[in-house]
């Protein structure tokens, strides 16, 4: 346990030396800023117009235009930035032959993967902390609620969570960092167009094969609800992934 | 301490270590010696528990090397080839990671680094960034990383690699403290490293053990006979060659050569009173063992399929 410890924390320290953390932060802020305000803009719009026509009134709903978007915006912007917070973590101790140290440590490679994992989920909430501003200020003016958004955000760090996972498990699959950001790029995406790929597909196969996918889950939270099966989904993959990492760092040792 | 049968291990295709048997006592000092690509660094990284072999067997303190791994593992320091280092850290900082990764309770950690950072030279840059430091300090830090936590087998990959003069007997003399409790296997390509600080060698090639004996049984069992240096004024070389008891007669100057006696005899003696009864105004009259380098080239070159 102890050694889970201080992989997240050099793993952590290791983060904010380097500007790839600031610079992610800064962009991934300003591009949702960017969405949400527009999204907040619009809005406005539209409820001046609906003071001229009140039927339209009947669909103006803050939470609906304004919240759920910008928790949509997150499965966009998060598939591009997650890659950028995981590549380094276990190529760059390949390429630099730092594993060696830790594989020839008496701590497992559970630890050394999990404290990983640990490191930028940490640094992942600290990204969502920071975004969680733009609702909050938009409570703070206007009369919303709060239920759809806390769910929201739940579901936005379960799927963090999924990409973190992914970008870890690909980072083991190289000594490259650019290959492991556009492995766990590539994946990511993969999961995420699943259920739209799998239209023409005969009926069964294609709830399946969308149901691999994450947007239907996550589509849960947004619309404030936490339902089991989706709960589910989120964390057995997470630990299904972290797990095929496990085995690939290991498999080190046996080639 | 260390105990090794028929270990091989396979890259694809290609076998870098072929059937490497030996086994080292506790407190032994043993230089690993052989060429470049002869299979040290994959030995070494074989008993570090860093990879497994393709077959073979390995145990360390009794404890085999792979059911017993994470408790090997916590006896062993290991300076791999390249130090492992983490640039963007503090020499202190990276020591600290280093410590609670190997186990030590939070209680000596303090006492532990210090005493690392101390005898490695250390004192001076431990607030430095590793990613700012030169190729020899970043060396030591590999080495005080190897014995932070009081490892009973200490296995060192190259460790004066890129120090200077200074250091190198700095890190020597350090090495040589560690005798006694401790079991130290080092590779070196610097063959007097050797001879000033290993009990034993262990000689590979192309994967496959040469030797594996001590320094001083292995340059005797090499010699031929004994050999000496004569230099004598006046000194006429093919009839010394003529001398019962010598096998053969190297000039080196018109002054000195090379005596090369039949093995098992003092020659000493008949020598100096044929020179004189010659004439020839001695000079000097010593004998001389083979060099370790002699030892080594003459067994690399001989596994290579020529004799020297
Ligand atoms: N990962 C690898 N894949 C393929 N071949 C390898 C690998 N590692 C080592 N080898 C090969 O195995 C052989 C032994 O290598 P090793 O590094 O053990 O040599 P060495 O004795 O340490 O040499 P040096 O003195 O140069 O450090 C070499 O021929 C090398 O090319
Ligand atoms: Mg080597």
């Amino acid at each position: 346990m102890k050694g889970l410890w201080a992989i997240a924390r050099r793993e952590l320290q290791s983060y904010f030396a380097s500007p790839v953390a600031y610079v992610v932060f800064t962009i991934f802020l300003l591009l949702s800023g960017y969405l949400f305000f527009n999204a907040l803009l619009y809005f406005n719009l539209f409820s001046l117009q609906a003071s001229q026509y009140p039927w339209m009134a009947q669909q103006l709903n803050i939470n609906q235009m304004v919240i759920q978007p910008h928790m949509h915006n997150f499965v966009v912007l998060l598939l591009f930035v997650i890659p950028l917070l995981t590549m380094r973590l276990f190529a760059e101790e390949k390429k630099q032959m730092t594993i060696e140290l830790l594989l020839t440590s008496p701590i497992s490679v559970g630890q050394i993967v999990l404290g990983k994992f640990l490191a930028a989920f940490v640094v992942f909430l600290g990204l969502i902390v920071l975004s969680t501003t733009f609702p909050w200020i938009v409570s703070a003016i206007s009369d919303i609620d709060i239920g759809p958004i806390l769910t929201g955000y739940l579901g936005v760090i379960l799927l963090g969570g999924l990409y973190l996972a992914v970008g870890v498990f690909a980072s083991t699959l190289t000594q490259n960092q650019i290959v492991a950001a556009v492995v766990s790029f590539g994946l990511l995406l993969l999961l995420y167009i699943l259920p739209f790929a799998s239209n023409a597909l005969p009926g069964p196969m294609a709830k399946v094969i969308s149901s691999v996918g994450f947007a239907e889950h996550f589509e849960d939270f947004t619309k404030g609800l936490i339902d089991i099966p989706a709960l589910t989904y989120f964390l057995s993959l997470i630990v299904f992934i972290l797990f095929l990492a496990k085995q690939i760092v290991e498999s080190v040792r046996w080639r | 301490m260390i105990q090794v049968q028929e270990l091989t291990k396979r890259y694809g295709d290609f076998e870098a270590i072929q059937g490497v048997s030996f086994s080292i006592g506790k407190g032994e000092i043993v230089g690993f010696l052989g060429p470049n690509g002869a299979g040290k660094t994959t030995t070494m990284r074989i008993l570090s528990c860093f990879m497994p072999p393709t077959s073979g067997s390995g145990s360390i303190a009794g404890l085999d090397l792979f059911r017993n791994s994470l408790e090997v593992r916590k006896r062993i320091g290991y300076l791999p080839e390249h130090p492992p280092l983490y640039p963007e850290m503090t020499v202190r900082g990276y020591l600290f990671f280093v410590a609670t990764i190997k186990g030590i309770s939070k209680r000596e950690q303090k006492a532990k680094l210090s005493k690392a950072i101390e005898q490695c030279g250390l004192v001076e840059v431990q607030d430095r960034l590793i990613g700012r430091l030169s190729k020899g300090y970043r060396q030591r830090i590999g080495i005080a990383q190897a014995l932070i936590h009081d490892p009973e087998v200490v296995i060192l990959d190259e460790p004066t690699i890129g120090l200077d003069p200074a250091q190198i007997i700095e890190i020597r003399r350090l090495i040589k403290s560690l005798a006694g409790e401790r079991t130290i296997l080092l590779s070196t390509h610097i063959l007097p490293e050797v001879s000033m600080l290993c009990n034993r060698v262990i000689v590979i090639n192309r994967g496959k053990i040469l030797a594996s004996d001590a320094y001083e049984k292995l340059t005797s069992e090499m010699d031929r006979g004994q050999r000496l240096h004569l230099k004598a004024r006046g000194l006429d070389v093919e009839r010394l060659r003529s001398l019962p008891g010598i096998v053969d007669v190297q000039s080196e100057d018109a002054d000195s050569c090379l005596v090369e006696a039949e093995q098992g005899k003092e020659m000493r003696e008949a020598v100096s009173r044929y020179v004189i009864s010659q004439g020839w105004g001695l000079l000097e009259l010593t004998s001389k063992s083979l060099t370790l380098e002699e030892v080594y080239l003459r067994l690399i070159s001989e596994s290579e399929g020529y004799s020297a």
